[in-house]
């Protein structure tokens, strides 16, 4: 019966780790719930605001804000990578961090460097035992993305753009497309791209032709353009931390949910195993009985 | 399609009015701005007030209070990216007599220019909720 006891105890450590992703993917599942609902609320801000850039680009502003010229020669870019801080959540800091990767390959091989700004802590692992130059970061945000937290180290890079040290910045996330996935996804924020895609995947244009038209500023353009320009990096990384957010809390649930379902598998084989031993030894016994008896 | 141009009210909290007027109006920082179809494009800051929005074939006008924020206007379409925005039908009056008394009282013995800036900043947006809360009333009463 030795084997039976070892089968036993290993029924029981499955059976405590089910109990611990059981309950990490009940408090993701409600988590989740808030993340997403705060994720959409924002959506429609952002998307207008996007429309509103890509107006603005379209325009023959009187004052060229430096967010609308694009640089002839790119030396340096600048890359804001937003990952979770925790781990146990599927493949989703494995996949956008993939995806930085790629893209830090392409830059290397243009002899483009890189500076980046990690915000969450996995990123920043990640980006630091790459060899890549963390300018700036941002971890332990919690649960809802404090905004006044991001905006540092997101504003030390965009001076670096300002002051010509950088000519490009992009941002890298995880979007969140529905519970079951979420996709990374990378983009350019400065200078203001011509197009973007929406949360939902689509690509945008600007709906209004190229001319010779201005708008009519009240108060004035430099004061008005300056303060949407920061209206517009901040609902972007705002923006992007809660898709990473929401991502984040579902795909822990998913990943959680598989684990718990795992283990009960596996408890159910070790049970049936367990079973059968028993029923072996129990045999074994009765047929010894058995055997004495006839010998007597 | 009769002569109308979308109107975008958006804040990060949530999307608060989307759909067509014949009119809207705004509180801009220099001053209400009347806004008809076909308006040539504008771009401005607008300042704690009522935006009042007049719906084609109703009597009723629909209105939405904001904090402050950007105003865009092409000729189609109307975009306002409010820092806060609530429909009328929200507000408390009664929150914002009394915010309106705090931020008076905190300018009464100010201390710091900072507080001081804060608090005007109070003062003109509960004087704003009050003031979309009165005409609010004036068109529903």
């Amino acid at each position: 019966m030795a084997g039976s006891k070892e089968i036993r105890n290993k029924i029981k450590s499955v059976q405590s780790t089910r109990k611990i992703t059981k309950a990490m993917e009940m408090v993701a599942a409600s988590k989740m719930k808030k993340a997403q609902d705060r994720m959409r609320a924002s959506r429609p801000y952002v998307q207008r605001l996007f429309e509103i850039m890509l107006h603005i680009q379209k325009a023959n502003t009187e004052y060229r804000h430096p967010f609308l010229v694009q640089r002839e020669q790119v030396k340096r870019v600048g890359a804001i990578v937003i990952t979770t801080d925790k781990g146990l959540c599927g493949g989703l800091n494995t996949n956008i961090l993939r995806m930085v990767l790629n893209a830090h390959r392409d830059w290397k091989a243009k002899g483009v460097e890189v500076d980046y700004v990690a915000i969450g802590g996995r990123g920043l692992g990640f980006l630091q035992r790459m060899g890549g130059n963390v300018v700036a970061s941002a971890v332990g945000l919690g649960d809802r993305p404090h905004l006044d937290r991001m905006v540092g180290p997101v504003k030390s890079l965009i001076d670096q753009y300002v002051n010509g040290n950088v000519d490009e910045v992009y941002v890298f996330f995880t979007n969140f497309v529905n519970t079951m996935r979420q996709e990374p996804r990378q983009g350019r924020i400065i200078p203001i791209p011509r197009q973007f895609r929406t949360a939902s995947g689509e690509v945008r244009k600007a709906d209004i032709g190229e001319g010779s038209w201005d708008y009519i500023y009240e108060p004035d353009a430099q004061v008005l353009l300056d303060g949407i320009m920061l209206r517009y990096l901040e609902a972007i990384v705002y923006q992007a931390a809660n898709e990473n957010m929401a991502s984040e809390q579902s795909a822990r649930m998913v990943a959680m949910k598989a684990a718990s379902d795992n283990a009960g598998k596996i408890i159910n084989e070790l049970q049936l195993i367990y079973n059968k031993t028993r029923q072996a030894a129990i045999t074994k016994e009765l047929s010894e009985i058995v055997e004495r008896a006839a010998a007597v | 399609m009769a002569n109308t141009i979308h109107v975008d009210v958006v804040s990060v909290e949530e999307q608060i009015y989307s759909g067509d007027a014949e009119f809207v109006v705004l509180p801009g920082v220099e001053g209400e701005l009347g806004i008809y179809p076909r308006h040539t494009p504008l771009f401005t800051q607008i300042k704690p007030g009522a935006v009042r929005i007049k719906l084609p074939d109703r009597e009723q006008e629909e209105f939405v209070y904001v904090q402050g924020g950007f105003l865009e206007v092409q000729p189609t379409r109307v975009t306002v990216l409010a820092d806060t925005a609530i429909r009328a039908h929200d507000l408390d009056e009664a929150k914002a007599i009394e915010a309106k008394k705090r931020a008076e009282e905190a300018l009464a013995n100010k201390d710091t220019a900072e507080n001081l800036a804060a608090a005007q900043a109070e003062l003109s947006a509960a004087l704003a909720q009050i003031e979309a809360i009165r005409k609010f009333r004036h068109r529903a009463g």
